[in-house]
């Protein structure tokens, strides 16, 4: 077999075994719960018969192995379990399904993720290659600093400084990103725009430092000295002899803040009250509705063992070493 | 005869000439070298220890003293004015440093204990103990740190000392990747070796001949690691599920003003006002990266090339 397939198999073994484990991980959450929980989600309504009912509807009379199987098929099958919120009180059951309350708010997610991916990744990656160009010149000094200092501010910092400038004192956008399924597209990119540069500005300094240095380690690599020895042009050695070594350190940079993305969005969405997945996480930990926090989290941690292990593919596939054996 | 010039000493005859610097000495030295950024840095920790540690004699009212006007606007009696039950907002700034902080800096110190020791002990055992530790750290670094503390909050409630405990358990794991990776190569070194041989414990031999020789990183680490754990506080408790009311706190301060933010085109004080716990977080977070930054250039032996 080709080393290139094999080494991509290889980690993609690796990637299901990670999901394996993490999933494993997110399910004992429900198995560390606190002996008195049915009393925090049944409330008043918590008599003996009651709490015992909710034991077996969570099937926690069940060996945990056979209750894993049973939630692992039901999630491959698109099945995240119910939502404890509406199942207490009357014997009546409001309860939703966790897969409806996480599906629509997924898109919207994904929509501000992507609409940020687009925004920030070209804007970071000729920040972070001209910095190391031309290193310790003012430019690249202003925008180290500019960037430290943004990478120290927390996020809803950022996003209060632009609700108060763009929102507040001058009404050019909105400070609520209320969008919905039947918002169309201009109207759901000027609301997102908020969200979106927030974003754009706390992942842009990640992403510009870590290019930087990641060209700047190649840079000073002996076989970049021994081209500009041999008399090539600066553009021949960029492009010729640094380019190729540098996709892999760049695909990683890129998808390790995307992977960030997926923390911030968080906090972002609360702030702007964007309804994404981030804030039904936020919502279900504060009335510890564990089933969608689960769904949440599983959903997360995929998200970002997918973008690592893309990552490591590119950096697999656009190896010089591998792709040409000995 | 002369004797003494017999028993020749270098230090004898070079002694004269040498002049030995104090570790105040050196301290004051590296800060007069030291770049504009890492001064303003330094200037501003101190400031903060200074308001944490004093934090009653500071406060002209008490961190829970609730008035009867909610959202006094900005006035000599209330100095940034009141929030949505009427508590002075510059008290709780001031009581919150030493909350916020107080609670990060516990955390960060109980993630490098918990970090250190499993990685010093998998870096000197290797073996067993190693394998299961790196994997068991593999396994929590695969799911993103904000995520997973949210999912354990939701579990074990929100109390400060969950909080607490949870945050270190997950900061502790990029601890001991650092502390493995940087120990592992002082490990093989010969007195180690000979330390064993001598028939050292296990504690002896990290604390005496391992760690010495580890902690410039892992000191420019805890810098790095207080911010990250300081920041992964203040969102949560931005977020509701973090340190819970009646305590002061940045974070939670921001979330309790937010609203305040709409005002701003009226009376641009009360816009600000969400703004000054949040100021508050970001002014020590760059302070300490500005002095991280130093701390690595200079104990990296890199020199500006010019």
């Amino acid at each position: 077999m080709h080393p290139v397939i094999r080494t991509i198999l290889e980690r993609i073994a690796l990637g299901v075994a990670t999901l394996f484990v993490v999933s494993l991980v997110i399910f004992s959450a429900i198995e560390l719960l606190p002996g008195d929980f049915s009393q925090v989600i049944l409330g008043q309504a918590a008599t003996k018969a009651n709490m015992a009912a909710i034991a077996k509807e969570l099937g926690l009379d069940q060996p945990p192995h056979l209750r894993y199987i049973k939630w692992i098929s039901g999630v491959i099958q698109g099945d995240l379990g119910t939502s404890f919120s509406g199942r207490n009180a009357s014997g009546v059951d409001r309860s939703r399904a966790v897969v409806d309350l996480i599906a629509p708010r997924l898109s919207n997610t994904l929509f501000l993720a992507s609409m940020t991916a687009i925004i920030a990744v070209p804007i970071s990656l000729v920040l972070g290659v001209t910095s190391a160009l031309y290193r310790n010149s003012i430019y690249d000094r202003t925008v180290n600093t500019a960037t430290l200092t943004t990478i120290s501010f927390p996020e809803f910092f950022v996003a209060y400084i632009l609700i108060l400038s763009l929102s507040s004192l001058w009404p050019i956008f909105p400070s609520l990103a209320n969008v919905d399924a039947d918002t169309i597209l201009s109207e759901r990119i000027y609301k997102s725009a908020l969200p979106a540069l927030t974003l754009t500005l706390v992942i842009v300094a990640h992403m510009m430092r870590m290019t930087r240095a990641a060209i700047i380690n190649l840079l000073a690599s002996p076989y970049i000295q021994m081209a500009r020895l041999s008399g090539a042009s600066q553009s021949e050695v960029i492009i010729k002899h640094a380019l190729p070594n540098a996709w892999a350190p760049i695909a990683t940079v890129i998808a390790f803040n995307l992977a960030y993305l997926v923390v911030g969005v968080v906090v972002v969405e609360v702030v702007f009250v964007y309804p994404g997945v981030g804030q039904l996480m936020v919502d279900a930990v504060s009335t510890r509705d564990i089933p969608v926090v689960q769904g949440c989290a599983l959903i997360f941690a995929i998200t970002y063992i997918l973008l690592n292990l893309i990552a490591d593919i590119i950096g697999i596939v656009t190896n010089p070493r591998l792709l040409h054996p000995k | 005869m002369n004797k003494e010039k017999e028993t020749y000493s270098a230090l004898g005859e070079v002694g004269g000439f040498q002049q030995k610097r104090t570790r105040w000495d050196r301290i004051r030295l590296d800060l007069q070298k030291a770049p504009l950024t890492a001064r303003f840095g330094l200037v501003v920790i101190f400031a903060y220890i200074i308001v944490a540690l004093f934090a009653p004699f500071i406060a002209p009212y008490g961190e829970a003293e609730v008035f009867p006007i909610p959202y006094a606007p900005w006035s000599s009696e209330f100095l940034f004015g009141t929030d949505q039950i009427g508590r002075d907002i510059f008290s709780r700034l001031i009581y919150g440093a030493r909350n916020t902080v107080g609670i990060a800096v516990a955390t960060t110190a109980l993630a490098f204990t918990i970090g250190m020791i499993l990685g010093l002990a998998a870096a000197i055992s290797r073996g067993w103990l190693d394998q299961i530790l790196s994997r068991s750290v593999d396994v929590l670094m695969a799911i993103p740190s904000l995520i997973f503390a949210l999912v354990l909050l939701s579990i074990f409630g929100s109390t400060v000392t969950n909080l607490i405990i949870i945050i270190a358990v997950l900061d502790s794991t990029r601890v001991f990747r650092l502390t493995r990776a940087v120990s592992i190569n002082v490990v093989v070194m010969d007195y180690v070796e000979a330390a064993r041989l001598r028939g050292e414990g296990l504690v002896w031999i990290m604390r005496r001949e391992i760690l010495p020789n580890i902690l410039p990183p892992l000191i420019a680490e805890f810098g790095l690691r207080f911010c990250f754990v300081f920041l992964t506080i203040a969102a949560l408790s931005f977020l509701g599920v973090g340190i819970q009311p009646p305590t002061a706190d940045w974070g939670s301060m921001v979330r309790e003003n937010a609203s305040l933010i709409q005002f701003a085109q009226y009376d641009l004080k009360a816009g600000l006002t969400p703004l000054l716990p949040a100021t508050a977080i970001a002014l020590l977070t760059v302070a300490v990266n500005f002095v991280v930054d130093w701390f690595l250039h200079k104990t990296s032996g890199i020199r500006d090339e010019q």
